[in-house]
């Protein structure tokens, strides 16, 4: 006993035997369980083989196809909005111009919304929305004179809808993180450009973006399957799963509906071994470029 | 050709105005940013009717404000208080196990070489990227399975040893100089006793840090207590005011007030503990 508890070499498996466990038991068991039920027919609790017959319906699916499109049209727009807004955001915080107790405040302002469930900012932004002159939006609309929206019936506004939610939590957390990033850059390389009489854009362009490369990667590995993941946004904004048309349905919201709510387990669960296979491919490609599987450092 | 002074005396007015300018354009933004913060907590003033009737507006008759649903959510909400109750110990306890154990794994991958170590961190990597809506179907049936729905220890068990608080907790333990665990060994300390006694004490700032973020996830935590819960007084926050959302709810009263209390102690604690909230946030994006 006392040899396990001084054994150097004993030791680590002890300690991330945790992981280990956890990994097997609740990750990778339902995992192989999930892959092996994609390609059953499991009615009442009993499992029929079936081959590949839940991936031929699926492809054959209008409904699938139209939550992936919304699911990549989602995540395209978030990747357009917070990446390069938080970015120039970041910038003029980091600047040397302006008031820093102005700045912080901003900081701490744009983070609050992060802070929110999903449930209480899909609530406010389900009032936000509301169909009626007087609510919010509509009033924003009115005052350009323009007519009232039904928000959350018609596609596009829909969408603008699930953005502006996106928007309103994310850019705060982007904009840290590119805040972090900048903040590593050598100051010298901003001497540098001055001395050679570079202006603002200049410099933003020839040094700060350059330099913020892993940042980036990393804010969009995340931003990319987060907007393919997207679930909760949409199915507190349409209380439910069931938006008009299904145009707030997503991948994950079709893989809910089918598995819990039709209890389809077979046919959910093709659905999820298709996007983890996406999401998977999208995630090794990423952590391959930004150098992440490089040899450890630990010693 | 003018002399350097002058032409330096023309850049300040611009520099000045630019500075204005871009202070303006943040107060603007940060406003903007705070208007439905604010809302929701004017909303609970108003009358629930006039909320599911005109949203939330700036068209509000301030006469019509009252303290009525305060007086309700302390006199006849319900199950609210339970909800809360249950959020806070269920986080608790999360966060403290979710510490624990990610710490220890982590300690583990940083201070020792083994066999398999490469694998096992490569696995830690790809679970922090793998999005939980994707496997919450078959956990939700392994579940079922175990005959464990409807119980907090599932809540609670799969994310014990979390991906991204190992990473971050590794990140940390890295820049503890082996010195220290060379001491402890020295002076006859077990392994699990250099790890606890010494490290863990030395790593506090992880701690707070991840302590927050976790204490954050898991008190807003939605997707999973809402399939494994069946019992309404099990019920966290979340999903008891998810209940609450229905589109001809007659207690909207409750939705917005029990929305805004639900917000209070996370905003409360990042007032107190900013800095730790965003280096728990940002800690992914650092990689070393």
């Amino acid at each position: 006993m006392k040899k396990i508890l001084y054994s150097q070499r004993l030791a680590p498996y002890f300690f991330i035997a945790p992981f280990v466990i956890t990994l097997a038991v609740f990750w990778m068991l339902p995992l192989g369980r999930s892959v092996l039920m994609s390609l059953q027919e499991v009615l009442y609790g009993n499992a029929t083989f079936i081959g590949f017959d839940n991936y031929e319906r699926l492809w054959r699916d209008r409904v699938f196809w139209k939550a992936l499109f919304n699911s990549v049209r989602y995540m395209v727009f978030t990747l357009v909005l917070l990446i390069p807004i938080p970015m120039i955001l970041a910038a003029i915080v980091n600047s040397k111009i302006g008031n820093s107790r102005v700045k912080g405040l901003f900081k701490a302002s744009l983070f609050v919304p992060a802070l929110t469930s999903v449930v209480v900012a899909g609530i406010i932004f389900r009032l936000m929305y509301a169909e009626s002159e007087s609510g919010l939006m509509n009033q924003v609309f009115g005052f350009f004179s323009l007519d009232p929206v039904r928000w959350l019936r018609e596609d596009i506004p829909g969408l603008v809808a699930l953005l502006a939610l996106a928007m309103w939590r994310y850019s705060g957390v982007n904009m840290m993180y590119f805040l972090a990033g900048m903040q590593s850059i050598p100051t010298e390389y901003y001497e540098a450009a001055s001395i050679d009489g570079a202006n603002k854009f200049q410099t933003f362009f020839r040094i700060t973006v350059p330099n913020l490369k892993p940042t980036i990667v990393y804010v969009t590995t995340i931003s990319v399957y987060g907007g393919l993941a997207m679930f909760l946004e949409s199915f507190m904004l349409y209380a439910g799963n069931n938006s008009p048309n299904n145009q707030g349905l997503t991948v994950v919201g079709y893989l809910y509906r089918q598995g819990v709510q039709e209890n389809d387990l077979g046919f959910a669960s093709a659905v999820g071994v298709v996007l983890l296979v996406v999401i998977m491919a999208i995630n090794i490609t990423n952590l391959t470029l930004s150098g992440t599987f490089k040899k450890d450092d630990a010693r | 050709m003018t002399s350097i002074l002058p032409a330096r005396r023309k850049h300040v007015l611009p520099r000045r105005l630019f500075a204005a300018v871009m202070t303006g354009f943040l107060v603007v933004i940060a406003l903007i940013v705070l208007v439905p913060l604010v809302a929701i907590f004017v909303g609970t003033f108003q009358d629930g009717n006039d909320i599911i009737r005109n949203g939330v507006t700036t068209d509000i008759d301030l006469s019509s404000l009252s303290f009525d649903n305060y007086v309700m959510l302390f006199t006849d909400s319900g199950m609210y208080f339970r909800w809360f109750i249950n959020t806070f110990v269920l986080t608790v306890v999360q966060v403290a196990g979710t510490l624990l154990v990610s710490s220890f794994v982590a300690y583990g991958f940083a201070m020792y070489n083994f066999r398999g170590k490469n694998a096992g961190f490569v696995a830690v990597l790809l679970l922090m990227t793998v999005p939980f809506e994707m496997m919450m179907l078959p956990m939700y049936v392994l579940v079922n399975d175990m005959g464990l729905a409807d119980t907090y220890i599932v809540i609670v068990l799969p994310f014990l040893a979390a991906a991204v608080t190992i990473f971050f907790f590794r990140q940390y333990f890295l820049g503890i100089p082996h010195e220290l665990l060379e001491a402890g060994r020295v002076d006859g300390v077990t392994e699990f006793g250099i790890f606890f006694k010494l490290v863990l004490p030395v790593a506090r700032p992880a701690v707070a840090a991840m302590a927050i973020l976790n204490g954050m996830i898991i008190w807003n935590n939605f997707l999973w207590p809402l399939l494994v819960l069946r019992s309404a007084e099990k019920f966290t926050l979340p999903i008891g005011l998810n209940t609450l959302l229905t589109p001809h709810a007659n207690n909207y009263e409750l939705l917005i007030i029990g929305a805004f209390f639900s917000l209070v102690p996370v905003l409360v604690l990042f007032l107190l503990f900013q800095r730790f909230f965003v280096a728990g946030m940002t800690a992914g994006a650092l990689k070393g």
